[in-house]
């Protein structure tokens, strides 16, 4: 018995010992994405992206004369895994800053927590008004807002021929699809196009031919679809069974093209999407180094060309916590959210700084992000 | 009407998909009794099976629905061998609570072999659709349709019709006498189970190139074969059949005209209002025996 009790503390002081010596060496940034469940190929794209920030990082000498670690852990495609997931990075971790966490609702259900622990956020993707309006000090989102997202679009809305007269919706019935269907729904009025029918889907739903079968019967020419890849490819292929004649347009960013032709073949044909970066052509980004460095890395470790628009995402919010670690001259949550507010940065997606949104005195920070918008033609992607 | 007509078609395609899964679930579950947590990952399993044949290994695809097929039996087989053997004789509580631990084990089995990236089954039909005057059909639903419809008969016949489907009736009734009159009934348990999963891993192949293949797909799928199964009344076919299709015309008609949100609500809704008005589902005798 008692030579048990003292292998048992043996192998636990063993187990410990690494992980108390590795926490002086690093930095330690929580990530919170989904790994699995129903939009998982984007929150995996999302932490690759990520991990080559971790590597160009610590390959250039870290921050603060340290190296920083990853944390990266799985909210499951579920807000209730995100709270949990984001309170164990927390609590057990004891990360002084977090990026997540892919989904609108998954954030907007973190968020509480930034209050509760005061450890601050930097959003990477999520795109609903809400984040950073509902006046949580604690967030950081590098992502545009669905808002911003229409009125870039908006901008875009002459190159469409033949031109855009009525317009129908498909999104996804969360934060994320029905925000982002509100704000188009709003800028394509002012702009003079009708607004047909709105239909929503459940995130796990698959066959959706009910819905398609209804806005085939509303007339619209355009379809705007707010979802994820896996949803968008069922999207594509369904109306493609259902001979669907409108023009289909997706926004939120996370429709990984590539992934689409790959997966939904000659239905992707036609489409247009919106992203927030285009890989295809880097010479078209704000800083071309910049976009050519996360490229270079992303093939060195052999990830999928097709994560490249979503895996943008990890890679300047990774990017963004560093330069605030270094601004803040250490790794703790309150000096690193002061930080935040004077990053000045060079991103894959364009200039990341943070203005004021929200209620004053507990303003969020929201960065002016920019907006592309490709199309599938004949397999290949173009921009149009 | 255009509309109308659309929906329905959706329906019957729909349908015959749930009537497959049902009928796989009322095998275990109205036959042997045993509550099946597994049944959602064995679609799953049929799905990752017809992704590997056909999508890696570069297959004939009815060839690989075929192999998925019986590679699911032999898994149900394997599980009726390994855990509900041993356990005949304990009580429901107990089955029910091994059957939800190996559906976790086996879902998080799945997303640790092919991770959680949704993959994609190449499908050999042509994506164009079956026009049909103003409505349309993919080739690869009305496939599936036609697959189903032939399982559903094939089974009923099976089960009501020949001196096995007596057997395995005759098994789960009474096992004493069934043992007296010559019934093997290790033999008949093991069978039925692996018949039920060999449908649901059908199943899931067959839908595995119309949707994307990922390892929790099987969870919303399980929930609906139960609720076609209570539905339908249990261990009754054309009960399990009636009950898939009628699931479908909820769904479809509930996202059609009332509210696409809450599409897969409709149907459990429907569920709710057909137990108040009969407890033992549509097609069910009032008693069974047990």
């Amino acid at each position: 018995m008692r030579t048990m009790k003292t292998t048992a503390l043996l192998l636990s002081a063993a187990l410990l010992a690494p992980g108390v010596a590795f926490a002086q060496e690093t930095i330690k940034i929580g990530v919170t994405q989904p790994l699995t469940g129903a939009v998982a190929a984007s929150g995996n794209y999302v932490a690759n992206g990520a991990r080559v920030a971790e590597e160009v990082v610590n390959a250039n000498g870290g921050v603060l004369g340290k190296k920083i670690q990853l944390i990266i852990e799985d909210n499951k495609s579920n807000p209730k895994e995100a709270v949990a997931s984001a309170e164990k990075l927390i609590v057990r971790d004891k990360v002084p800053v977090l990026m997540g966490a892919w989904s609108s609702t998954f954030t907007l259900a973190v968020m509480p927590k930034l209050v509760e622990y005061g450890v601050p956020m930097v959003v990477e993707t999520s795109s609903s008004t809400k984040i950073t309006t509902s006046g949580n000090p604690w967030v950081f989102r590098i992502a545009p807002t669905s808002a911003m997202e229409a009125k870039s679009f908006a901008e875009k809305l002459d190159h469409f021929q033949p031109a855009i007269q009525k317009a129908d919706f498909l999104a996804v019935n969360n934060d994320f699809g029905r925000g982002s269907a509100e704000e188009f729904r709003k800028m394509l009025q002012a702009k003079g196009v009708k607004i047909g029918v709105t239909e929503t889907m459940a995130p796990e739903a698959t066959d959706l031919s009910a819905q398609l079968s209804s806005i085939k019967q509303s007339g619209g020419d355009t379809l705007f679809v707010t979802t994820g890849v896996e949803q968008i490819t069922l999207i594509l292929k369904q109306a493609a069974e259902l001979r669907l004649p409108h023009r289909v347009i997706t926004n939120g960013g996370s429709s990984s093209p590539d992934q689409l032709i790959a997966q939904a073949g000659a239905a992707a044909n036609g489409g247009y999407f919106t992203l927030f970066f285009a890989p295809w052509f880097p010479e078209k980004a704000v800083h071309p180094t910049v976009a050519k460095t996360f490229v270079d890395g992303w093939n060195k470790k052999g990830y999928d060309f097709a994560g490249l628009t979503e895996g943008y995402r990890g890679y300047d919010g990774i990017m963004t916590i560093v330069e605030a670690i270094k601004k803040a001259g250490k790794a703790e949550p309150q000096a690193i959210r002061d930080a935040l507010w004077t990053v000045k940065l060079d991103g894959v997606n364009g200039d990341i700084a943070f203005k004021k949104d929200g209620p004053e005195g507990k303003e969020s920070g929201q960065n002016e992000a920019n907006v592309y918008v490709v199309q599938v033609k004949d397999g290949k992607v173009t921009m149009p | 009407m255009e509309a109308h007509l659309q929906h329905l078609l959706n329906a019957v395609v729909l349908g015959g998909t749930y009537a497959l899964l049902g009928i796989g679930l009322t095998l275990i579950f109205g036959i042997m009794r045993v509550v099946n947590f597994t049944h959602g990952e064995l679609y799953t399993f049929g799905a990752y099976m017809a992704y590997m044949l056909a999508g890696m290994m570069g297959l004939n695809f009815f060839m690989s629905l075929a192999m998925a097929a019986v590679l699911g039996m032999a898994l149900g087989a394997l599980i009726e061998f390994t855990l509900l053997r041993p356990l005949k004789g304990a009580d429901i509580d107990t089955t029910m609570l091994v059957m939800i631990g190996a559906g976790i084990a086996m879902q998080a089995g799945e997303q640790l072999v092919w991770g959680g990236v949704a993959k994609s089954v190449p499908s050999p039909f042509p994506t164009e659709p079956v026009v049909l005057g103003s409505v349309s059909v993919g080739m690869n639903r009305l496939f599936v349709l036609g697959v189903a419809l032939l399982l559903l008969g094939g089974f009923y016949l099976l089960i009501n019709r020949t001196k096995l489907g007596v057997a395995m009736r005759a098994t789960f009734q009474d096992p004493d006498t069934a043992a007296l009159m010559g019934v093997n009934r290790g033999l008949m348990y093991t069978l039925t189970f692996a018949l039920g999963s060999g449908l649901a891993a059908t199943a899931g192949a067959l839908l595995g190139p119309i949707f994307v293949v990922t390892p929790t797909m099987g969870d919303l799928v399980a929930l609906k074969a139960f609720a076609i199964v209570i539905l339908g009344g249990l261990g009754n076919i054309p009960g399990a059949t009636i009950g898939g299709f009628v699931l479908a015309l909820a769904e479809e008609f509930g996202a059609g005209y009332l509210s696409s949100g809450y599409r897969d609500a409709m149907g459990f809704l429907l569920i709710i209002a057909v137990l108040i008005v009969r407890p033992q589902g549509l097609f069910a005798m009032k008693e069974r025996i047990g």
